[in-house]
């Protein structure tokens, strides 16, 4: 199914075409924002010079911290009265940043998100739990609006009190719902706590943090539902960007809207099909804020084989963070690789902190487990062996040696939102 | 099977090495009127186990559940020693004579003298020794 079938699968030939024809009116538009006029003029760079798409290539790179400096509205290319609302996105370091959307802007999100829900067989016949952040968070909002553009009966829950929405789910009929896997997770534990069955659930629709193949087993089974990969971000409009289809191999990205480039980030370099890097994105359909290479800090890549689904090239599911990447006495560690390994041991739960600290001059990195509660019998000896089990199948996956402690079920925090899973000590010793 | 009454349920409680662990689990305990008669904790690589015989280990059980704690039952035994030099050797004589093996132990000493706790490897075969050599084991009953 599809919710705008012509632009969804645009011929390559057409595409490009499109593409140029927005990426030269973008980079018009962003002369009005004096981030850019500045960049370009250092570059000496005019719209005028970008013939191909290729070009792209010549122009800067947008970065988080250039947004931030911009705070709050440095960055809009529009008058603040065309800005019909705003969103920030988290501040963990220092201000947040600041995004806007013009009534055009809000419709063409809507209208992505539409796309998202309708290509994994969602409609009108639908009921959908919003269960994220509907403040200045962009996930609640954003979705809110592209499923009741599709017509689907829209239960706004937000987060928190999950028993409440246990029974939402039940007696509304609830058949899909979106918040983070972290989330899911704690939703299906909660459900079986109380024991309740969420037979009307058939689709999950989870994003906003990377999660792993074994963490969409686990949620599939223990929710009994279909779960899709959902990839945004705020300075993107929102969650839209890219989503999974019914192959779930991978995520389409709408290139009608967005530029997409994979670049090392180290270098910059621009990375070819298949080769693992950051995503980089050119917006092309954005008016209250236009961005030009935006470093998503994304770690994903292009792949190469097309659909049966029909629709554009698509994006590997997000490896993690660029910033999120933890480099443990040089090896490249993301949160989502410990995931992945807990989950395969059934002997301990799915939540996890990782704690990295160095200890003489070494990195040393810890790792909170909980014990699953029916795997205890009650000997000291099968707990030392469940321990030993953990540390060898991360050390077999990470090629790391790590610390790991058994704690109580249930002690280790749950994340409603975005999960920080990671407490990095070693800044001062930097 | 006239040897399961000297079959005697401990809790064994999964706890971290941390502090305030212990005394969560005796104020629960003590919550409940339930009275620890010996206990002993186990230690490794920041968790331990607490193991207790208590006059009601289901009530015990379901109250530690309930408050989050991983619980589960052991089956232990409980031999007479003779409180005087040579009262453990006697004991643990018999077990090794026999080819059992002891996982671990603890003793206290109360109104029906010393009495030694004992995990065995095999649980029959430990009661059918100590009982063909003379010694006295506690029946459950006397705790539970």
């Amino acid at each position: 199914m599809f919710w705008d079938e012509k632009y969804e699968t645009l011929p390559k030939r057409d595409l490009e075409r499109l593409q140029l024809k927005r990426l030269k009116k973008t980079l018009v538009h962003v002369q009005n924002v004096e981030f850019y006029r500045q960049k370009f003029g250092e570059a000496g760079i005019g719209p005028g010079d970008i013939k191909t798409l290729d070009d792209i290539r010549k122009l800067p790179f947008t970065r988080k911290q250039d947004l931030r400096n911009g705070y709050p509205f440095g960055f809009f290319a529009v008058p603040i009265d065309r800005v019909i609302r705003i969103h920030t996105t988290s501040g963990t370091t220092g201000k947040p940043t600041v995004v806007g959307y013009t009534k055009k802007d809000i419709r063409t999100w809507a209208n992505l998100i539409a796309r998202n829900m309708t290509m994994v067989g969602l409609s009108d016949r639908d009921i959908f739990q919003n269960m994220v952040n509907y403040g200045m968070f962009t996930g609640g909002l954003g979705f809110h609006y592209g499923a009741e553009l599709v017509g689907m009966t829209v239960v706004p829950s937000a987060t928190g009190n999950t028993r409440r929405q246990v029974e939402m789910i039940q007696d509304f009929g609830v058949t899909v719902i979106h918040c983070t896997p972290s989330y899911a997770l704690h939703l299906a534990e909660v459900a079986e706590e109380m024991g309740a069955h969420l037979d009307s659930l058939k689709t999950g629709l989870f994003g906003a943090e990377p999660w792993s193949e074994s963490m969409r087993r686990e949620l599939e089974s223990r929710l009994g539902l279909t779960a899709y990969d959902s990839y945004g971000l705020s300075e993107l409009f929102g969650p839209g960007v890219a989503f999974e289809c019914g192959e779930r191999d991978g995520l389409h990205i709408w290139h009608d809207c967005y530029l997409v480039e994979v670049v090392d980030p180290a270098t910059g370099e621009v990375l070819g099909e298949g080769e693992r890097g950051e995503l980089v994105v050119t917006p092309l359909a954005k008016e209250a804020m236009p961005l030009v290479r935006y470093r998503t800090g994304d770690i994903t890549m292009l792949k190469g084989d097309s659909c049966p689904c029909g629709r554009g090239q698509k994006i590997a599911r997000i490896m993690g963070r660029s910033d999120d990447m933890l480099v443990i006495r040089g090896i490249n560690v993301f949160p989502s690789q410990i995931e992945h390994v807990l989950l395969d041991i059934p002997e301990v739960g799915s939540q996890f902190m990782v704690y990295v600290d160095r200890v003489n001059h070494l990195d040393e990195m810890t790792i909170d487990v909980e014990i699953n509660r029916d795997y205890f019998s009650g000997e000291l000896q099968d707990l030392a062996r469940i321990q030993k089990k953990v540390v060898k199948e991360l050390r077999d996956a990470l090629e790391l040696r790590t610390t790991v402690n058994l704690v109580e079920p249930g002690s280790l925090p749950r994340f409603e939102g975005k999960a920080k899973r990671i407490v990095d000590r070693r800044a001062g010793a930097l | 099977m006239g040897a399961s009454k000297f079959v005697i349920k401990q809790i064994s409680v999964f706890s971290e090495n941390k502090p305030g662990r212990l005394a969560a689990i005796a104020r629960a305990l003590q919550d409940e009127k339930i009275n620890i008669l010996a206990f002993s904790i186990a230690e490794a690589n920041g968790f331990g186990v607490v193991r207790a015989l208590v006059d009601e280990p289901q009530r015990a059980y379901e109250k530690l559940t309930k408050m989050g704690f991983n619980v589960a039952f052991t089956d232990v035994i409980a031999v007479q020693m003779k409180d005087e030099p040579g009262g453990l050797y006697e004991v643990a004589d018999i077990l090794g004579r026999n080819g059992i093996n002891i996982e671990y132990a603890y003793a206290y000493s109360g109104r029906e003298g010393a009495v030694l706790i004992l995990r065995v490897d095999h649980v029959d075969a430990a009661i059918a020794a100590i009982q063909k050599s003379g010694a006295k084991l506690h029946e459950s009953s006397l705790f539970q």
